[in-house]
């Protein structure tokens, strides 16, 4: 967010470190938007203070330790944060921003340990006081990442060694190491040089036992923080997936908007394209659509989508109760597929109706339109679209299929098959339902 | 015959615009007399303008059609004049439960939105003269609700269950077929095709098996 205006939140005014203008932390600047002054003033009082028995520098470490950052408010248009989320837009870098504040801890570093060195001279506390210092800020600065990461993150879990070492990487596991290193470092150099090795165990140790306390204390109320976290995340993997669904659905009705802006002169193509456009939405406000892969209403709707898609007449698919797709269903299903594109494709109506039911022992589909109909003795023998692909097929599996048309009358096309496999129950089909008329 | 008046109720007011020009098309037939975009205002509205047929949207603010129909229903005592009000609902979402929610509440028929100009107002007179106006997919919902399970061991057994005829119609609807094409089908007269289109109507709304309502919160699950 590269707006300078202060963050709006509804609660109390908190203070946040900022990420996008920042030497070191981002303390000072987030201290001066929190207080309303410019940043330059408050960077300088904190160098001043520094300077002074370093007290600046007390008071930054400590803030840095307890100001969140506000990256978590940054909040832009939520079709842009969706396609972030999904990796569709290109990641702001941040590496190379990164030396940058990099190279001033270091330059500032040393010349606190010159400047210390030539005031103080080489003291007992000295080089222990500084590998503490430095240890201390290289965790301060890779638990920052880590919290950078946990608010990008949305794999809906909080665990532990994540919130530590964030994303993970020989880096930050070699920087975490490092810092412990130079603490445990300062702990034994200290022990060692006040006093004999007894005296460092028992630093060591008291250290331990005092840690060890502290956990015992604060313990349960961090694992409970740990879970209300977890749940807070949850609850925001949720609405943020509620939330891409919506951007991803409102991004194709701009898409859609286009191509009839385009096509404006094309009634045809525009009904075909609000048409599927309008499945899409409903099927997703109202969740009316079943699996298409595994029940009989799913593959007839599917089906019917792609005869609308491909040949711009509506179909109205009317199904009653819902069966599983079989083997035995699978050839009505082609053959139902086979009659609505060609309803679409040669009689001329305005629109093709679908109606499925499905029994126990026997599924029906009717295909009807009220377009222009033919005669089905007139039909030549090479023109066997109907009765090949439907007929005969419908047949060979055990169903029945017929046909019923004359010229200006309309067609409808009538499917019916057991539900289980031929094989199993050949008797129930054959002349059954669908050769009576 | 004169033209049949309307109200039309619906929150989203690019549809009020779109309906009210394709039905003033026809100004000797439908006459708009007013609209409203929610319950409070399809009430009040209802209530001075009294039409013959209101046009009401199944999801709407302050309680969705079936409120305006139960609020209307509780004033026709008082206020003369009501009781010939109908409603046709209207609606985007093809939810079962909504759909036949909507019929039990009072609604002489329900059709989807994207219904062509001249069909809406062919609907709305049949409304209008009392018969009921059963789309092909509140068809295949009847079917669907009365399906099956027909226990003899009712107590209500005569509204718990379609006849014979009654399901053919309904499965005729289902097809894509007009009442017309439906009559010549079963050579029976159009006029008999009403009679059991109403009486699938009444058995919709008033049948008490809790079939009914479980069959509509289980399509939620599938």
């Amino acid at each position: 967010m590269s707006t300078s205006a202060p963050p709006r939140t509804t609660g109390p005014r908190t203070a946040y470190r900022s990420t996008d203008d920042r030497w070191v932390g981002g303390v000072a600047a987030g201290l001066a938007r929190h207080l309303g002054v410019d940043a330059l003033p408050v960077r300088v009082a904190f160098l001043v203070a520094a300077s002074v028995g370093g007290f600046g520098l007390a008071v930054y470490a400590g803030l840095w330790l307890v100001l969140p950052t506000d990256s978590h408010l940054e909040v832009s248009a939520p079709g842009l944060e969706a396609a972030t989320r999904s990796g569709r837009r290109p990641r702001r870098s941040r590496r190379v921003r990164d030396m940058g504040p990099l190279v001033a801890v270091a330059a500032v570093a040393l010349g606190v340990v010159v400047l210390a060195q030539g005031v103080l001279g080489s003291s007992v506390l000295f080089w222990p006081l500084l590998l503490g210092a430095v240890g201390l800020a290289v965790l301060w600065r890779q638990a920052d990442e880590a919290q950078r990461e946990r608010w990008l993150d949305s794999s809906g879990r909080v665990d532990f060694v994540r919130a530590v070492v964030g994303r993970g990487g020989v880096a930050s596991y070699a920087r975490l190491a490092a810092g412990a290193g130079l603490l445990l470092a300062a702990l034994v150099l200290f022990a060692v040089q006040t006093g004999q090795a007894g005296v460092a165990r028992d630093v060591i140790v008291a250290g331990g036992l005092g840690v060890a306390g502290l956990a015992l204390v604060i313990g349960p109320w961090l694992f409970r923080l740990v879970g209300d976290l977890s749940e807070e995340r949850a609850a925001r993997v949720r609405s943020q997936e509620r939330a891409d669904m919506a951007a991803h659905l409102h991004d194709s009705v701009l898409q859609t908007l286009a191509l009839i802006q385009r096509h404006a002169e094309d009634g045809r193509t525009v009904a075909t394209l609000a048409r599927s456009q309008e499945r899409d939405l409903r099927s997703w406000l109202y969740g009316d659509a079943p699996a298409a892969e595994s029940s009989v209403a799913g593959a007839l709707k599917a089906a019917a989508a792609e005869v609308e898609d491909a040949h711009g007449v509506p179909v109205e698919v009317v199904v009653v109760a819902d069966a599983p797709v079989t083997e035995g269903v699978r050839p009505l299903l082609l053959a139902a597929r086979e009659a609505m594109a060609n309803a679409a494709r040669h009689s001329g109506a305005p629109r093709v109706d679908v109606y499925a039911e499905c029994g126990d022992r026997v599924v029906e589909v009717f295909v009807r339109d009220r377009g222009r109909g033919f005669d089905p003795a007139a039909v030549p023998e090479d023109r066997l679209g109907v009765r090949r692909s439907i007929e005969d097929r419908m047949r060979r599996h055990g169903g029945g299929a017929a046909v019923r048309t004359a010229p200006g009358e309309g067609t409808e096309v009538r499917l019916s098959t057991a539900p289980s496999s031929p094989a199993s129950t050949p008797a129930s089909t054959g002349a059954g339902a669908g050769e009576d008329r | 015959m004169s033209a049949r008046t309307v109200v039309v109720v619906d929150d989203h007011a690019m549809f009020r615009t779109g309906v009210k020009a394709e039905l003033s098309a026809q100004p000797g037939r439908i006459r708009v007399l007013g609209e409203a975009a929610d319950v409070d205002d399809a009430v009040r509205a209802v209530t001075t303008l009294r039409p013959e047929v209101v046009l009401l949207d199944v999801h709407l603010p302050g309680g969705g059609g079936a409120e305006v129909m139960r609020r209307i229903a509780a004033r026709r005592s008082t206020t003369p004049g009501l009781s010939d009000t109908r409603f046709l609902a209207l609606s985007v979402s093809d939810a079962a439960e909504d759909v036949i929610g909507t019929i039990r509440a009072g609604a002489r028929g329900y059709v989807t939105k994207t219904i062509t100009g001249p069909e809406l107002v062919a609907a709305i007179e049949r409304v209008a003269t009392g018969d009921a106006v059963f789309s092909p997919r509140l068809a295949g919902f009847v079917l669907d609700a009365f399906a099956g399970t027909i226990e003899v061991a009712q107590v209500d057994e005569d509204l718990d269950r379609l006849t014979e005829r009654e399901r053919e119609v309904m499965r005729l609807i289902a097809r894509g077929y007009a009442y017309k094409e439906v009559a010549k089908e079963l050579f029976i007269s159009v006029k008999t095709v009403e009679t059991h289109v109403s009486s699938v109507l009444r058995k919709l709304q008033l049948s008490s098996r809790h079939e009914l309502t479980r069959w509509a919160s289980d399509r939620r699950l599938l």
